[in-house]
């Protein structure tokens, strides 16, 4: 380096310098501190924190039926799960059951989530490395499934719509019959956005090869969720730990099969949430045709007082494994909830592969992961 | 491999270390002392038919009563698709315990966290720092005789109640 320095007259030292905590490629406010060699990042440590609401100790403080609306601020793009496993984590302690229709409503309000959350995943994505129009079809279809959760809950991003033993409101046969005219129209999108984006030579020479994650990492990080299976893992909650009715649907796990570049790229990752996105059209398909006539909701008590326990539920959501971990001590609070997310493993991670990549494939990277701020933070 | 015969074999193997398994709840769960937690994390990670690669979870509880800070380790292994909790029991006064950093990776952010909002203190961790909060605020949220400061940075963390900030 010193060399350099005096063969050119230029310095060529190590310079820091400050992505975030306000920059459009963070998705949220996440801060990195970079170390670079000019283009080369020596270091990135990301720096935390700046959403953090303390969820986990208002738990402590609001009823078990009090909290559900607080977990959907866990993660604004995919509140129907952290609702979902929160319930789930009641409805175990209580020993309550779940109306069947209520369970086949939750699946078909999770899986319209799922995909409403991936388009924002690959839309963003696309848009971090420089494709804009993908963004705007991503959003566009976005929007409509916002509109549907609307007529099934009355709201469009935090949407407090699964209740311990069911879910808030039936869903009615003219919102089913415009949830399958919704997907009609969205299977030949993602062929479309294939052809915008997937295939698009530029963005596939942006991501093969880049911040390779393999297995042994993506284990000992306790990566989860399209990351995990992105390094070729095959293990989906969904399917390996069952719960709600998933048993009875039938759909694939796609992994990561090293497509364009090695196994664990950032294509790899990108590309498992475009084939989860069909998986989750396939079981919305078959939900809405087994889907029983019945009450939504099952009877639960207003004073829901759980017996000593604790249990650790877990989800499926889009950004992997979501636990959350509810102690009761039989009163009618949550002694703790511990609230454990994809976001935060998954951003763990990036001070180990940033190193020696440059700093444009940072945002490439953070982009591939699907780090969400409010979810590492809560 | 079910929970209990985990137990059963870390009792063999680890005699005197290893304590109160409980198999009648949800997720069965074993006390671990606090000086063998990471010879039984690496033992447990490493063979082979255990192979719990990964930490799931790790957190703790507060028990103001007991005086006493509970450590709560969730293993999995995907290849077996079992898993296993382990509990260590910290005194309130002086919560100390060796990282798993060495076994699982992730460890590191867990332990912050922690570290963070439980002040318990992880010896021999590579960056022990706050990670959700500023690093000079007092106290450690998550305890549950915490007493939240009155200001931070000359900025107020109280609010006045809806009512009277309307009548003012």
């Amino acid at each position: 380096m010193t060399d350099y320095a005096a063969d050119t007259g230029f310095y060529a030292e190590e310079m820091t310098i400050n992505v975030g905590p306000q920059h459009p490629s963070t998705h949220g406010v996440l801060r990195f501190v970079v170390k670079t060699d000019g283009e080369m990042i020596n270091e990135a440590i990301p720096d935390v924190g700046y959403l953090h609401r303390s969820i986990e100790k208002i738990g402590e403080k609001v009823t078990y039926h009090g909290y559900v609306p607080y977990t959907d601020r866990a993660d604004y793009l995919a509140a129907m799960f952290a609702n979902q496993a929160f319930c789930m984590a009641a409805e175990k302690l209580g020993n309550t059951e779940v109306s069947r229709r209520g369970e086949f409503c939750r699946v078909i309000a999770c899986e319209l989530n799922r995909l409403a959350s991936h388009l924002i995943s690959v839309g963003t994505f696309g848009q971090d490395i420089g494709a804009m129009t993908p963004f705007v079809h991503a959003l566009r279809e976005r929007e409509s499934i916002n509109n549907l959760m609307e007529e099934i809950c009355g709201a469009r991003l935090t949407y407090n719509y699964i209740r311990i033993g069911g879910v808030g409101y039936d869903i009615v046969p003219s919102t089913m019959t415009k949830i399958a005219e919704f997907l009609d129209h969205f299977e030949p999108i993602v062929e479309e956005f294939n052809r915008l984006l997937s295939g698009n030579k530029i963005f596939i020479e942006r991501l093969a090869n880049v911040a390779v994650v393999s297995k042994e990492d993506a284990l000992s990080y306790n990566l989860v969720g399209p990351n995990l299976r992105g390094s070729g893992i095959k293990w989906d909650i969904r399917r390996d730990i069952p719960y709600s009715v998933y048993p009875e649907l039938d759909f694939e796990v796609p992994v990561g099969t090293a497509e364009v570049g090695s196994l664990g790229d950032s294509f790899d990752r990108f590309w498992v949430r475009i084939r989860e996105m069909q998986e989750s059209v396939k079981i919305l398909r078959q939900a809405m045709t087994m889907i029983p006539k019945g009450p939504a909701i099952s009877k639960v008590p207003r004073k829901f007082r759980p017996p000593v326990g604790e249990y650790y539920a877990r989800v499926e959501a889009p950004r992997g494994d979501m636990g959350f971990y509810v102690v009761s001590d039989g009163s009618e609070y949550p002694y703790r909830v511990r609230i454990r997310t994809g976001s935060y493993t998954a951003m763990s991670i990036i001070d180990k592969l940033s190193k020696g990549i440059m700093v444009a494939d940072l945002i490439a990277l953070i982009g591939s992961l699907d780090v969400d701020a409010p979810e590492i933070d809560r | 491999m079910d929970a209990k015969e985990t137990y059963a074999s870390l009792e063999k193997l680890f005699p005197g270390k290893v304590r109160d398994f409980k198999g009648d709840v949800f997720e069965p769960y074993c006390f671990v002392e606090k000086e063998a937690i990471v010879e039984i994390c690496r033992f447990l990670r490493t063979a082979q038919s255990f192979r719990f690669e990964v930490l799931s979870d790790l957190t703790a509880l507060d028990w103001p009563k007991e005086e006493k800070i509970q450590m709560v380790y969730h293993l999995f292994s995907y290849a077996h698709n079992h898993q296993i909790v382990l509990k260590v029991d910290l005194p309130r006064d002086n919560p100390k315990i060796a990282t798993v950093e060495e076994q699982w990776k992730v460890a590191n952010w867990f332990e912050r966290e922690v570290y963070d909002l439980f002040g318990v203190i992880f010896e021999g961790h590579t960056d022990l720092r706050r990670i959700m909060l500023p690093d000079d605020w007092v106290g450690f949220p998550l305890r549950k005789d915490y007493v939240e400061q009155e200001e931070y940075d000359g900025i107020s963390t109280q609010r006045a109640p809806l009512v009277e900030k309307l009548l003012r």
